[in-house]
């Protein structure tokens, strides 16, 4: 039996090598999906951005080579076009959630979107931290970092609100979603709070934070948010321990705790599960956003239910149609490593059909008939639910992404600006 | 979307004496005035009924003026018989979930959509009954048919007659609100006021606006056989409601077929043959909709034009109504309101409360606060979703720590042996006190769930203190006990769980 150190060392590289294999080396752009005709999403190539340092680090890429494709990537937005019609890359500095993988133009009609433009910033931000050599490469990918940063106008995505909005399209103007109750927005804010050139007024933190649920859930205090990805995806580049924002100060916790209380719920529901589905159980949980069923016959033993296809699944009320995200438990590594490790080595030993090559896929569920006790299992691989893999297994080992955006200086100011304190802060 | 309001629709004629109970007799006549009314009520619904009644029963003198039909929108357009079909569509969708309870489903559901809506009928004229003009006439009310308005700040003219008062009350209610919409009018539409005398039940329905209203009507229709499509402007379904509770009653429609689109606006309504296409537009994405039927439930309009209320000094607002302070005087203070005509919440309970506020500021010099009242209110869907007290967006905005308490339902025994898993209990306390200042219950009998942490709040009972109340079992009301001994729980401190460690060994 492989240690956990052999283990988590082979599911980082597979993982990793989702990007050295989908990255467009024209551009630097990424597949959002192994999937024919995917096109590019900026938060993978965020998480790109992030995954080099850590592939340099394990001797899995040179580092020239991973210079070279951070300046590719770089240099493509910085240089690509911005502008107020829909044929473009980006605007005021953000950029359209999906884009051509050849020409890095918006497609799908995709929104101008905050959340994955900051995911995209924070793996430019992370390169720079980690590129700190005299060479000329390595200068210019943290001017580059530093200038695409600079660019994005945080203040003209409030709408002359107070909160921010999730996006924009040309179409239409700003979608008429907010950012309301907890959700993977921190970043968001704190990246925008951080701004030399366009900052996000503290109040704007304060609007969102003051929509936040705490609750008790069988048993647990903790800050409410159903999908498992909320309480993960921003902590793969903040370091979350022991800083506190006004909010986490009242409540005596932490986001990182919360995290981890989040966790265990995420367990708990799995062992009650209500719904009765196949495969839920103590080493099987996870319900987040993912790839699901959305076609398939249900299993003669289990009454037919609504499958919700690619969707945002959460704890405790749903939705759920018995899908589970292998990924989240190591995406939740750092936070409760005991219960993570157990889960993990179940889904190897129980489903080793569902791992290619040690590779997790988005979803599978083993309520819908499928070829094994796996049940269904999503196609292909998907680079979120990769890239949080590598991200959150390296901080959990050394904690490398997490060192590297705490000497980040928007980072740290927007925490500041954020109302956090103590800890390394 | 512009909206602007329309008269209502008048009632059809019916073939089962429907109206007969509360509307005059052909030789109903009306009294001859009292020289000087302790109370003019201009409004025969609820609140004027309710508070006719209390004052009538205290010896005052009143007068109680209605232009239409007594007992109001709640008796014969709104609760009762939508509450009416809610239970026969509640029965259909039993009898095609029978396997998952147990039972065999039969092999065809026929839906006899008319004998649902005669039993609706029935039941608005047994319970009609109760607010006759003979009945409140012999309880000592003087009831006069007509269109009020004051002609001063201390008369009334109805049918010709000049009524003197000391106190007056405007209780004249809302009527829907329609959006201008173009076509709408040209298509057809139906409203709450002319739903219920549908006498079948329309093959495609779309549903504007995604209220507590829109969303029972919508369910209960297309558990009938209609093919429902909801639209409503706003992006977050049930904006005003706990977020969850409104997740989960979207994913219910969702699976029973209902088509829910949010974000997205009606353009216009095209009549073409016998069906109604109504273009749509979701940000960028335009699309069109064929249906029979279109039902809006966008709100409602406070009744405040041609009744004088300039003459007697009132102020209003054609949106929010007529202005009120704490104590439901108008601007006149020898004049009061009530009821959906000034109140936010357009409930009949709430007019219950107000009215007897009414009866004590207006004729005996009580200083009673609307204010103070603990207002529950359930929309009654299936699950139904209840709530009473704060939002924990309104208790944090005025700046109140808040904890929240949740309890699945599905971790209650009872809602399980039911097969009622659906929905939970939330209770809502101050953070680091017992004090429950509101909560949201989700379940298929939300609306009677709900009472027992109103009456908590009422008598300011601590959830501590309601842990200690023994509940039956098993009833799904359980799930606020087991809440409350989620609360006790963490009090075990370290130090005190050792000591009891200590105690025990």
């Amino acid at each position: 039996m492989l240690s956990n150190d052999d283990l988590l060392d082979h599911l980082q590289s597979a993982a990793c090598g989702y990007f050295l294999r989908e990255t467009n080396l024209a551009n630097g752009l990424v597949a959002d999906s192994t999937r024919v005709g995917a096109p590019a999403s900026i938060a993978v190539v965020g998480f790109a951005l992030s995954v080099y340092p850590v592939a340099v680090e394990r001797g899995w890429m040179p580092r020239e080579q991973a210079v070279e494709r951070v300046l590719l990537t770089l240099r493509f937005f910085w240089r690509s076009s911005q502008g107020e019609t829909g044929s473009v890359t980006g605007y005021k500095g953000f950029y359209y959630h999906f884009l051509d993988l050849q020409t890095g133009q918006r497609v799908w009609q995709s929104e101008l979107s905050l959340i994955d433009t900051s995911l995209l910033l924070a793996g430019a931000l992370t390169a720079a931290a980690y590129f700190t050599g005299r060479t000329n490469s390595e200068a210019e990918i943290r001017e580059l970092a530093d200038s695409l940063y600079r660019r994005v106008e945080w203040t003209w995505a409030q709408n002359d609100k107070t909160g921010l909005s999730q996006g924009w399209k040309p179409e239409s103007g700003f979608l008429h979603y907010g950012w309301e109750g907890y959700n993977e927005a921190v970043l968001l804010y704190v990246l925008g709070l951080g701004s030399p050139t366009h900052p996000l007024p503290s109040t704007a933190y304060a609007a969102w934070t003051s929509t936040y649920q705490w609750e008790n859930l069988y048993g647990y205090d903790f800050l409410y948010a159903g999908p498992l990805f909320v309480h993960q995806f921003s902590h793969a580049w903040v370091d979350f321990r022991s800083i506190r924002d006004r909010f986490m100060r009242e409540k005596r916790s932490d986001y990182f705790e919360n995290s981890r209380r989040a966790t265990y719920i995420q367990r708990e529901y799995s062992l009650r599960n209500p719904r009765g589905f196949r495969g839920y159980g103590r080493d099987c949980w996870g319900l987040t956003a993912g790839d699901g069923p959305s076609t398939e016959v249900p299993r003669a033993d289990h009454p037919k239910h609504r499958l919700l296809g690619y969707a945002a699944r959460g704890v405790p009320f749903g939705p759920d149609d018995g899908t589970i995200a292998p990924w989240a438990a190591l995406a939740s590594l750092p936070f409760a490593p005991e219960i993570a490790l157990s889960a993990v080595r179940h889904y190897c030993e129980r489903y080793p059909d569902m791992l290619k090559d040690y590779m997790l896929p988005s979803g599978f569920n083993p309520t819908v008939t499928g070829d094994g006790p796996q049940g269904w299992v999503s196609q292909g691989h998907f680079g979120l639910d990769q890239g949080i893999i590598v991200l959150m297994i390296e901080n959990y080992r050394t904690q490398l992404i997490w060192k590297l955006m705490r000497d980040c200086r928007y980072i740290r100011r927007g925490l500041r600006s954020a109302g956090f304190r103590g800890g390394w802060l | 979307m512009h909206s602007a309001t329309v008269s209502s629709p008048s009632l059809p004629e019916n073939q089962d004496g429907r109206w007969t109970v509360s509307i005059p007799s052909i030789e109903w006549r009306n009294p001859r005035p009292a020289r000087k009314y302790n109370l003019v009520i201009l409004g025969g619904g609820p609140a004027g009924v309710l508070t006719a009644r209390a004052a009538a029963a205290w010896g005052a003198k009143v007068a109680l003026i209605e232009r239409n039909l007594l007992g109001g929108t709640c008796l014969n357009t709104g609760c009762i018989p939508s509450k009416t079909i809610i239970r026969t569509s509640r029965l259909y969708a039993d009898m095609r979930n029978a396997e998952a309870l147990g039972a065999h489903a039969p092999k065809t559901i026929t839906v006899d959509f008319a004998a649902a809506m005669a039993r609706m009928r029935r039941i608005r004229v047994r319970l009609s009954r109760g607010v006759s003009a003979d009945i409140l006439s012999a309880a000592g009310i003087d009831v006069y048919f007509g269109a009020a308005r004051f002609a001063g700040s201390s008369t009334v003219i109805v049918a010709d007659e000049t009524l003197r008062f000391k106190k007056a009350l405007i209780a004249t209610g809302a009527r829907p609100l329609i959006p201008s919409i173009p076509g709408l009018v040209e298509a057809g539409y139906l409203t709450h006021e002319n739903v219920f005398e549908l006498t079948e039940c329309p093959r495609r329905l779309l549903v504007i606006g995604g209220g507590p209203l829109g969303c029972e009507l919508a369910q209960a229709l297309c558990r009938f056989g209609s093919q429902v499509t909801i639209v409503q402007k706003e992006p977050m379904f049930l904006s005003h409601e706990e977020r969850d509770a409104a997740q989960i009653l979207s994913e219910v429609l969702a699976r029973e077929g209902i088509d829910v689109r949010l974000n997205t606006e009606v353009l216009r309504v095209r009549k073409q043959g016998n069906e109604k296409l109504v273009d749509l537009v979701s940000d960028d994405y335009s699309s069109t909709v064929a249906v029979d039927q279109i039902l809006v439930g966008i709100g409602r309009s406070p009744n405040v034009e041609s009744i004088g209320l300039e003459t007697a000094g009132v102020h209003y607002d054609t949106d929010a109504g007529v202005r009120i302070n704490d104590f439901l005087q108008t601007t006149n203070s020898n004049i009061y309101a009530t009821g959906d005509v000034c109140l936010e919440h357009k409930f009949m309970h709430i007019e219950d409360a107000s009215a007897r506020i009414v009866v004590r500021n207006a004729l005996f010099w009580g200083r009673e606060r609307v204010s103070a009242l603990t207002i529950p209110w359930c929309t009654y869907t299936d699950p139904e979703i209840a709530h009473v007290g704060m939002y924990v967006r309104e208790a944090i905005r005025r700046g109140i720590p808040v904890k929240t308490f949740t309890v699945p339902m599905y971790d209650v025994d009872r809602a399980v042996a039911d097969g009622e898993e659906e929905g939970f209990v939330k209770i809502h306390v101050k953070e680091n006190s017992d004090k429950i200042i509101g909560a949201t219950v989700v379940a298929r009998h939300a609306g009677e769930i709900i009472d027992n942490i109103s009456l908590a709040i009422c008598s300011n009972i601590g959830l501590r203190r309601l842990a200690r109340v023994i509940y039956p079992y098993p009833t799904q009301a359980a799930a606020i006990k087991m809440a409350s001994d989620s609360y006790n729980l963490p009090r075990l401190t370290p130090v005190r769980s050792w000591l009891l460690r200590r105690w025990l060994a």
